[in-house]
């Protein structure tokens, strides 16, 4: 089974974020990064199926030099070989975009299976893989928790709302996007990372792939929200804090 | 082409909560932008549900119907709402950001060539033209988006971020109508809706509930939450990576795809305050919240706050509740 995944890089889980020229983006000097968290599910999901049936994963990411740091963490983990789109800009492009680019290099490759997270820590709006699945006019299935072969297909646990889930069968090739948390992530091992800088990465160019921006949805401006809310915070030393509380909760609130 | 649809979600004629308040967003840029707008409902139980939402002040409603939409699939919903788009031309389509939307809203967007703007929170008319809110980086900054494409134009809404609107006397023309679907084309085969085994404790019945989250860093850690806790008489919730984490059981996973709790006191600890996780809080009495980072998105929910080490406060507030037992 050929398996490819779609990761993408962006700013590390507790970054302090903070407004780039131009109002439009973050000020990325001092960002660091990482693998967006259900993508790196997406990848650990792939790499156990491989291991059960054998065959292929293949980790496609577009991005600036830097995803090139990502890219080497899932070759270690255990990925064969990587696609590079090299691109800059990229926040500036809607999922639509994002789509038509990872599907004019994923239409090549003639995944049996193609995986990527729900949505990303950045951007959020979890709409990548569905628009890759409809632009490959493949089946999908989204939220999905645990993947296992099916008789000419694969059958799929999704989350549904309030705790209930629904199994999903379809037929392959297909695209799954991946809930964060479903397994456990492995960690690379020094031998991995040796034989990492071994695999190859084919890179290529957005206009290589024929694929202009042409943002549809365009983010105008981006901001720090608006407080609404009259949050009450108790300064002070922890000491003092907790007992602030504990008067408020007692007398004002009237909870304990 | 021209005005407004939105399209809501019910299941076997019952609604899904969030449906109303697109209808409300569906009608409030209806207003803004001075053009009509058409409400549509597709599924089993679509007809029934179609007679409720002519009490709304819409123009018309659509019930969707065909065999094919029994169960729900992406492919099914896709093809019948690619169809009804078609035929109806709307200027814009607004969705709830429900779990099925997330689902197939993309492959209905893409498949008329346009960009899902996936859960906004607001808008706000300039120059007659809509600029819509959503968060980005869970919630952590807010973004202003604008359309760049002509009609239809497709935006689904956060939950609790638009009123639901009031329902008055049936007025509205129900329509229904049945796409043309090929079964062909549907490759999706669902099987019934589960639930995981039976819950020990019923967090929906706590009246006070201490949540922990990631800021806890480590399971050894969780004593300390335990510890307040029991200070304050109430029972253990958690975001969802600690239950993924297998840390504490699933059945105490607070937010979307866990409980909705609606305590007395609510106090999350270590928690960013993602919107899967407020949706299952944000009802509580009395929200408190104890976070390292002073800009983290859970205190816009928070009644009380302190910005500061869970580390060194859990264990300060556990003493302070003590001292105040006496
Ligand atoms: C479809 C879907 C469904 C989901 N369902 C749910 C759900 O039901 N419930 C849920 O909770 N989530 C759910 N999520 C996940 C959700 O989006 C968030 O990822 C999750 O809630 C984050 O958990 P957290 O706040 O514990 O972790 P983080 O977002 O990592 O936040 C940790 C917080 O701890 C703070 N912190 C760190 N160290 C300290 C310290 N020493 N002292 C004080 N504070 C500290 C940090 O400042 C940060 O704000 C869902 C996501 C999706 C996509």
């Amino acid at each position: 089974m050929k398996i490819l995944v779609a990761l993408k890089q962006v700013p590390a889980r507790d970054s302090l974020l903070r407004i780039g020229a131009g109002g439009c983006w973050l000020d990325e000097a001092d960002l660091s990064y990482e693998i967006n968290e259900p993508d790196a599910y997406a990848l650990e999901a792939a790499l156990r199926l491989k291991e059960q049936q054998g065959g292929e994963v293949v980790v496609l990411t577009a991005g600036p030099e830097r995803v090139s740091s990502s890219i080497r963490e899932a070759l270690a983990k255990g990925a064969d070989r990587a696609i590079h789109i090299e691109a800059e800009g990229l926040e500036g492009w809607d999922a639509l975009g994002l789509g038509r680019l990872l599907a004019a290099a994923a239409a090549a490759e003639k995944p049996d299976l193609v995986l990527t997270g729900l949505q990303s820590d950045d951007a959020g709006s979890g709409q990548t893989g569905v628009a890759l699945a409809e632009l490959l006019d493949l089946p999908h299935a989204t939220i999905v928790m645990a993947v296992e072969a099916a008789e000419g297909g694969v059958r799929v646990k999704r989350e549904l709302e309030g705790g209930w889930f629904q199994h999903v069968s379809m037929p392959l090739p297909a695209v799954l996007t991946i809930q964060s948390g479903i397994n456990k992530l492995r960690y690379a091992t020094l031998m991995g990372i040796k034989r990492a800088k071994t695999k190859e990465v084919k890179r290529v160019t957005a206009a290589e792939l024929g694929v202009a921006a042409a943002p549809g949805l365009r983010l105008k401006r981006l901001y720090q929200p608006q407080r609404v809310k009259q949050t009450q915070f108790l300064a002070g030393t922890p000491a003092e804090q907790a007992a602030a509380l504990v008067e408020k909760l007692r007398f004002e609130a009237r909870v304990l | 082409m021209s005005g407004i649809l939105v399209i809501t979600e019910q299941s076997g004629g019952a609604w899904h909560r969030v449906s109303q308040e697109a209808l409300g967003a569906g009608l409030e840029l209806g207003r803004a932008l001075g053009v009509a707008v058409r409400a549509c409902v597709y599924g089993s139980g679509a007809s029934v549900a179609a007679a409720e939402l002519a009490a709304y002040p819409v123009e018309q409603v659509i019930a969707l119907e065909s065999p094919l939409l029994e169960a729900y699939t992406a492919d099914g919903a896709a093809l019948a709402l690619e169809w009804l788009v078609r035929e109806e031309q709307p200027e814009v389509v607004v969705m709830p950001h429900t779990y099925q939307v997330r689902d197939y809203a993309s492959r209905l967007a893409t498949r008329l060539g346009r960009a899902l703007l996936a859960d906004a929170t607001g808008f706000r008319v300039e120059d007659g033209a809509a600029v819509f809110q959503r968060q980005l980086f869970q919630g952590k900054l807010t973004g202003d988006f604008v359309f760049e494409t002509p009609g239809p134009n497709f935006v689904s809404v956060q939950a609790g971020s638009f009123r639901a609107p009031e329902a008055g006397a049936a007025a509205a023309a129900v329509e229904t109508r049945t796409p043309e679907l090929d079964a062909a084309r549907i490759r999706q085969t669902p099987e019934a809706p589960f639930r995981e085994a039976d819950r020990a404790v019923d967090l929906t019945a706590a009246e006070r509930i201490v949540a922990v989250g990631r800021g806890i860093r480590e399971e050894g850690n969780l004593a300390l939450a335990q510890e307040l806790a029991e200070a304050l008489g109430a029972e253990l919730g958690a975001s969802r990576p600690i239950c993924d984490n297998g840390w504490l059981p699933m059945e105490r996973q607070v937010g979307s795809s866990g409980q909705t709790v609606a305590p007395k006191l609510y106090v999350a600890v270590g928690i960013s305050g993602a919107i899967q996780h407020l949706v299952g809080m944000k009802g509580s009495g009395c929200i408190v919240a104890i976070n390292k980072d002073a800009d983290a998105p859970i205190f816009e929910a928070a009644d009380y706050g302190i910005a500061g080490d869970l580390f060194d406060v859990v264990p300060a507030l556990t003493e302070a509740l003590k001292k105040a037992r006496g």
